[in-house]
């Protein structure tokens, strides 16, 4: 037993000609590079028509009466659909979940019913042959509205004056959470006290192809198919089948190419749910692709927090607590189905997690708006709770006069602290903070940094350095949604076969945005089969045609999705080499798979290619031993059960230019040092972290949704919000440390998000650093010329 | 984001185009490099009857040096100036301008004529015409007129041209003996419009201006001369006397609020940039300072 499994005790990860760890090229890059891709927006259908939704111009209104009657009559107009007439076809839903505990939501509806609760809502559907005759035809919609007065001010939003968007919830509070662990107020009383308000820009992650959806009811199988760039397939069947009166099955979701998703696409909007009830009263082929404009106005936003934070530090750089009360506004809804609460619960998770102290107390309160719906966008309040932690750390060195390395290097969790827990209770299997930190300040010579930044300072340039430090959440377990009721898989599949040439067909039930699951799908089977990657194909985004699964978010995609891709290559693998056996006489033990020939396993001698097996097994099996039945296809599936969640670390650091008379920011570098376990793609790993720091860039100078206060976004386009460009990126320098995870025999855990938890709040600690001369103190992102020459009392 | 219906006429010359317009008055719309128009139908914020489209007017091309005037044909690219060497030698205002017009793809197609047509206060080209001293011309049913530079911008998206009319080329006087130039602007990112920005050109000698030309944009309503610059003209240009110039200036200036600057931000940067010009002009750092601590 012990020899049989001799290569497999040598660790699948280290066979020869492993892919694992390996820069490889995506196996898609071609069909995308050469125009190849399949994305929704460009799919063409017989009989296929195009949906415009006539959206609110009020924030809040009712909808006193619509006259469709002339654009029904023009031409090319196929149908116009009030909310009304939609509501015979799909329910409303209500986005809650049963453990975030007290959380309300009123029912929402595919086009809005009698009253509309924020600018953007869908009031009508105008079905015509093509998106261009349906916008004519909206011009000649009238609606009458009489508006209502708009909750806009989230800081107000509670106060008894004013009005109550939904009356059957008795009032705009949403979701509050409070958790009160060790004794702060003992911590505080023997510290220095330091606080401080972050405020931070809501905004969106702004996808190249906004959200599309074609959904095709076919009558005589009664059966929908959606085809949708999302990230949970299986997640938009569940709820799309509940809310048109359909069993799962009648249900089929395709995602083929997507063009970004950054957790835009991980939710069930209101117009891609009206498009499918459509084609279900219309019978036919349906299409929406949000324009810009509509991305702008429907896409969820995120990160519209404002919050107080203090922190207790001594003399020695002690930190003994920190207090954190957290506001967010929504919008209307609770998005459904993952629920509006969770950024703000992520936020009471997260503050302080890097660092040992036990005192910590925190509230958050999410309250209702007449503003977009808000929710989960990349890094789900990880740069919330970074940004407060990180600030306040660096207000606690200054405070003492400690240099903001030295704070953290006597505060973070020692690397030999592990197994451990924060005081929200989080648990942390292997974290590595201090090594993390050493990298880092080696990768950026700090010292030498230091040194220029003095220099440069007496010749009146100033310029700073920011460090944060950050924990990021991955691999989520079903305590993410599951336990709350939510019909979000948390487990993945993986079906694995050997064709009839020897080539593998490889069914996985996550999901490609571009971040690289196929690659990693294909790495991981490729390496522990023993067949070269160009003989893996592999297939995602069917849910007639993959394994049960959650898709791709949070994460969570190389971590469980490529741990059951490596048990399926395992169990094939023994299915293969058992065949083998017979056929060669020999003993399963005794033989390998390598380079697409099963070879004996003592001294590599080839004995048979796959190819041949292959066609021995589905051509001439009369010829194997009596008694032996071939099964060249295993699939495997895995959850985490150990940890609710594989968490990483890491830590980031900006060095940047302020231009004290003109406001403007100039980022130099940027660095970070990651830890996601096991790192099967080195490139597509930095890839991720790289473009997970500019998103995070983008919060930091550039992204915000500017809305008035009648609750009207002002700046829905591409010249007025400002997405980070390349123009203004820094280089961005990326190390790794590794502590894989024990929990799974691939040992990887998320990058997806560690770029945007922390890049924020590294540029704020650096714009601070660079203004540390003129007493100016800002905690507020976007740091716009405005804020900055505002804070420096230039104007 | 799909346009309203519109008919559309290629012009086959001048002449025709000037007959379509006649034709169509306000109703119709020049379809030059279509890079501010094509967006604003697409948004339905214009929906002309008719585009008029003047790309294949080969007589409205090109680059060319007439004694001591620089003419550019209206249909000239911005990528075609950028790459001049008449440009280069003779208006390298306008080829550092340009580099701060959007980006490639729309350098590609943006023409010279259309973005001073179009007259947007916060784009580039039209304060350097101005302080260039350009001259533009015009066609028209009564036939070809031509108006100082100065006079040709009226207001926000408005010009001196009526809606039978075709801006047809721009003449600029060839840079003389001493003549530097500046281009700065400030913009949150590169490519974006202007928060506040400058085309300066001077005439240097010994350390001092003989002419000052300075063109604001971004702060009101149209390019602005800014009148200011006299003070600085065959002066011993002080700190002092900068600060009293920027005094000057801020009297001149109307700028808007918007989402990237109040009306007191524009004034400050407006000042900083003056600064910042005067110093780099005459090649002396520490004028730039200024008052600032």
């Amino acid at each position: 037993m012990t020899e049989t499994r001799a290569t497999d005790t040598l660790s699948v990860l280290d066979r020869p000609n492993s892919y694992i760890g390996k820069t490889v090229p995506r196996p898609n890059l071609d069909r995308l590079l050469q125009g190849r891709g399949q994305y929704v927006s460009d799919l063409e259908m017989p009989r296929m028509a195009h949906v415009v939704f006539l959206r609110s111009p009020h924030a809040h209104a009712k909808i006193v009466m619509i006259d469709a009657d002339a654009a029904k009559r023009m031409s090319g107009v196929i149908s116009i659909v009030t909310g009304r007439e939609l509501e015979a076809v799909i329910t409303p839903w209500v986005g809650v979940l049963s453990h975030l505990k007290g959380l309300k939501s009123a029912p929402q509806h595919a086009i809005a019913v009698d009253r509309v609760c924020w600018q953007g809502e869908a009031v009508a559907a105008i079905v015509a042959t093509s998106r261009a005759a349906a916008e004519d035809a909206m011009e000649h919609i009238a609606v009458e509205y009489e508006e209502l007065e708009a909750v806009t001010d989230m800081c107000t939003a509670l106060d008894p004056a004013t009005p109550v968007i939904h009356a059957s919830l008795g009032d705009n509070l949403a979701f509050e959470r409070t958790l009160d662990a060790g004794d702060v107020d003992r911590a505080l009383s023997e510290s220095d006290v330091v606080e401080a308000d972050f405020v931070f820009g809501r905004h969106t992650g702004v996808t190249l192809e906004p959200r599309a959806v074609v959904a095709d009811w076919n009558a005589a199988e009664a059966r929908l198919t959606i085809y949708q760039g999302t990230q949970a397939p299986h997640m938009v069947q569940n709820i799309a089948a509940l809310h048109l009166g359909l069993r799962e099955a009648q249900v089929r979701v395709v995602c083929k190419d997507v063009g970004g998703s950054f957790g835009i696409k991980v939710h069930i909007y209101a117009d891609e749910m009206a498009t499918y009830a459509l084609s279900k009263l219309l019978r036919r082929p349906v299409k929406f692709v949000a324009d810009r404009v509509e991305s702008f106005n429907t896409d969820i936003h995120a990160r519209d927090h404002r919050c107080r934070g203090r922190i207790g530090v001594r003399p020695d750089g002690t930190i003994t607590a920190f207090e954190i009360d957290d506001l967010t506004g929504i919008g209307p809804y609770s998005m459904y189905p993952r629920t509006s609460a969770i950024e703000a619960n992520q936020v009471v998770n997260l503050v302080g997690g890097p660092y040992v102290t036990p005192n910590y107390r925190a509230r958050a309160r999410v309250v209702f708006q007449n503003k977009n719906v808000m929710c989960q966008y990349r890094a789900v309040g990880h740069p919330i709770a970074c940004s407060v932690t990180e600030g306040l750390v660096d207000l606690a060195a200054a405070r003492i006069g400690m240099d903001p390395v030295e704070i953290r290097r006597r505060n973070l969790i020692a690397d030999d602290a592990y197994p451990c827990a924060s005081p929200s209770g989080m648990r942390f299997e292997q974290l590595s903070h201090h090594a993390s930190l050493a990298k880092l300040l080696q990768m950026m010579d700090y010292d030498a940094l230091r040194a220029e930044q003095a220099a440069l300072r007496a010749r009146n340039v100033h310029r700073g350095i920011g460090i944060a430090s950050f924990i990021e959440v991955t691999n989520p377990s079903a305590a993410f949604y599951g336990v709350g009721g939510a019909k979000i898989s948390s487990q993945d599949g993986v079906a694995v076969r050997l064709d009839a040439q020897g080539s593998v067909i490889c069914q996985t039930s996550i999901t490609e945005q571009g971040q690289g699951s196929e690659s990693l799908t294909a790495q991981i089977v490729g390496s522990v089969l023993g067949v070269s990657m160009e003989r893996v194909r592999v297939i995602l985004g069917d849910t007639d045609n993959t394994p049960y699964g959650g898709g791709t978010w949070a994460s969570r995609g190389a971590g469980i999705g490529g741990e059951a891709a490596l048990q399926a290559a395992k169990a094939l693998r023994r299915n293969i080499l058992d065949v083998a056996a017979a056929i060669l006489q020999s003993t399963p033990a005794g033989l390998d798979i390598v380079n697409n020939s099963i070879v004996n396993a003592d001294d590599g001698t080839p004995r048979i290619e796959l190819n041949e097996l292959a066609r021995i097994v589905y051509f001439r099996p009369d010829t194997l031993p009596p008694g032996i039945q071939a099964e060249l296809i295993a699939t495997r599936h895995f959850v985490p059960r150990q940890y609710p969640f594989a968490f990483t670390n890491g830590i980031q650091a900006s060095w940047l230019e302020v231009d004290v008379e003109t406001g403007f920011v100039t980022l130099l570098k940027h660095w970070v040092v990651e830890d996601c376990g096991t790192i099967i793609n080195p490139q597509l790993v930095d890839e991720q972290i790289r473009g997970g720091v500019v998103q995070g860039l983008g919060a930091a100078l550039f992204e915000k949704c500017i809305y008035d206060e009648r609750g009207q976004l002002t700046n829905a386009n591409m010249a007025d919000y400002l997405v980070p460009m390349s123009g203004e990126m820094p280089d961005i320098e990326i190390g790794h440390v590794v502590s894989p995870t024990q929990e799974s025999e691939l040992g990887a855990k998320g990058a997806g998000e560690a770029g945007t938890a922390g890049a924020a709040a590294a540029v704020a600690n650096a714009v601070n650093d660079a203004l540390r001369p003129f007493g100016a103190i800002i905690t507020e992102i976007p740091l716009t010329p405005q804020v900055i020459l505002t804070a420096l009392g230039r104007i | 984001m799909k346009a309203a219906a519109f008919a559309y006429a290629r012009a086959t010359s001048v002449v025709n185009a000037l007959e379509l317009l006649a034709a169509h008055g306000d109703r119709a719309k020049v379809l030059s490099g279509g890079q501010s128009l094509m967006p604003a139908m697409n948004l339905r914020l214009l929906s002309p009857d008719i585009l008029v489209d003047i790309g294949g007017l080969a007589e409205l091309r090109g680059i060319a040096v007439r004694g001591n005037v620089l003419v550019v044909g209206a249909l000239t690219r911005h990528v075609d100036m950028l790459r001049s060497p008449e440009i280069a030698l003779h208006a390298p205002l306008l080829r550092d301008a340009v580099a701060h017009v959007a980006h490639p793809a729309i350098r590609n197609r943006g023409t010279i004529g259309g973005s001073l047509a179009h007259a947007d206060p916060a784009s580039e080209l039209p304060p350097c015409v101005v302080a260039l001293d350009a001259t533009v011309v015009i066609r028209g049913p009564a036939g070809e007129r031509r108006i100082a530079a100065t006079e040709f911008f009226k207001g926000i998206y408005e010009t001196a041209l009526s809606p039978d009319e075709l801006l047809v080329a721009i003449e600029l006087p060839v840079a003389g003996q001493g003549s530097t130039f500046f281009f700065q602007e400030y913009a949150r990112r590169h490519g974006d419009y202007a928060i506040v920005g400058l085309a300066a050109r001077a005439v240097v000698a010994v350390g001092g201006f003989t002419d000052l030309r300075l063109g604001f944009f971004a702060v009101g309503d149209r390019p602005l001369l800014a009148a200011a610059a006299g003070k600085l003209v065959n002066a011993s240009v002080t700190p002092a006397l900068l600060a009293e110039a920027a005094t000057a200036l801020a009297d001149e200036l109307d700028p808007q609020e918007d989402q990237q600057a109040t009306a007191a931000m524009r004034r400050h940067l407006a000042a900083v940039l003056l600064r910042r010009c005067v110093a780099a002009l005459l090649a002396r750092p520490e004028l730039e300072a200024g008052a600032a601590t």
